[in-house]
């Protein structure tokens, strides 16, 4: 993961482990078993307001470093394509999400 | 000033992407999103390695400029139409870069990289190959850029607009949510600035939101008062590069600093107030 600035990881995110005390909102998003490529994953807080967010991987994957707390993702994609699941972060924790859309 | 000037909708770019004298630039915050497919004719700058100088926390200078534009083929005349991902977020970065060199004839593509590959329109592969210019730049603008000197002197004077997410503004996360927590020595925010995030300012889908609906939100609902100057800030400058745009570009207020030092620097010099907790 780049550290260096605000620029996004190269080629989206590639799911893998993590470690340290990040509090981690992660997953992938399919579509009848495929990895969706060409995509959007927002994650709003628990106000619905607008936090941040990343295109898809090229295996469907997203991860964002949140704050504990409750958090919506929503996934955005071509052909007016949605989805939204609610998670729950903790400090430390990776918290996964499978999104089938 | 007005939207009409500054921004251009995915209709124009189909047809007029290709003419002589129209230069499409894609600045992305994921440097390797051109590589997998742009619009057609588009040329990349990457707002890292281009834009920034690679010793010394600073823009490249005016040389630099001169020599990036010179070598991707683009002109002084020419009209510059940039785009990228995440609501132009650094598209925009790219467009007050722009002006701060003194290109007169740059736009945004309303929407940006996402609403185009939403409505699947055609991306390539291609890279264009433009013959190299003898581009000429401007001493920078210092009427769009602030330091960390005013930025501190604006305190309880000046508008001062964090443009963070609520979270970093009370200093419960340094960075964004999609990027590692680092960064600043200390979390929190410019004392009396009012906390509006960038993103507050697009639709889902990238465009802008409306004047009025613009106006709503930085003046009835944030408290920003139009009539004094305004600085905005964020980390590291390029989500108050997308402020400064729609309040200066598009409300067309006139006089809007982007204070690129941003929260990084602030955050960590020895000495200056900081607030924390949510805004007021």
């Amino acid at each position: 993961m780049s550290n260096d600035g605000c620029g996004a990881p190269a080629g989206g995110v590639t799911v893998g482990a993590s470690t340290g005390s990040q509090t981690i909102v992660q997953g992938r998003v399919t579509q009848n078993g495929a990895a969706v490529a060409t995509g959007y994953a927002r994650l709003l807080n628990s106000g619905g307001d607008f936090v941040a967010e990343v295109p898809l991987g090229d295996d469907g994957g997203f991860r964002f470093f949140a704050a504990p707390g409750t958090w919506t993702l929503r996934v955005l994609a071509p052909g007016g394509v949605r989805a939204e699941r609610t998670v729950s972060a903790d400090t430390g924790r990776v918290t996964e999400l499978e999104v089938a859309v | 000033m007005s939207r009409s000037d500054v921004l251009v909708d995915a209709g124009w770019v189909e047809a007029h992407h290709g003419d002589a004298g129209v230069v499409l630039v894609e600045v992305d915050e994921d440097t390797s999103a051109y590589g997998k497919g742009h619009i057609p004719d588009a040329v990349k700058i990457d707002w890292k390695t281009d834009l920034q100088d690679p010793v010394r926390r600073d823009f490249v200078d005016k040389a630099g400029f001169e020599a990036l534009l010179s070598e991707r083929g683009i002109s002084n005349d020419d009209t510059v139409v940039l785009y990228g991902g995440n609501n132009n977020w650094f598209a925009a970065y790219a467009y007050w870069y722009f002006k701060l060199y003194g290109h007169h004839n740059v736009k945004l593509l309303d929407g940006g990289r996402k609403k185009w590959e939403l409505e699947s329109r055609e991306l390539v592969t291609d890279v264009p190959q433009r013959a190299s210019t003898s581009y000429t730049a401007q001493d920078q603008d210092s009427s769009i850029r602030a330091f960390r000197d005013e930025t501190v002197a604006a305190i309880g004077k000046l508008n001062l607009v964090d443009v963070r997410s609520p979270d970093e503004f009370a200093g419960r996360l340094l960075a964004p949510a999609h990027l590692p927590q680092e960064q600043a020595q200390r979390g929190g925010h410019i004392p009396t600035a009012k906390n509006v995030p960038w993103s507050k300012a697009a639709e889902e889908d990238g465009t802008f939101k409306t004047d009025d609906a613009l106006r709503t939100l930085y003046g009835d609902e944030a408290g920003v008062d139009f009539g004094k100057d305004t600085i905005a800030y964020c980390r590291i400058g390029e989500r108050s590069a997308h402020t400064w745009f729609v309040l200066h570009e598009l409300l067309g207020q006139p006089n809007v600093k982007n204070y690129d030092g941003s929260w990084t620097e602030y955050g960590s010099l020895v000495g200056v107030p900081i607030e924390v907790g949510d805004g007021k």
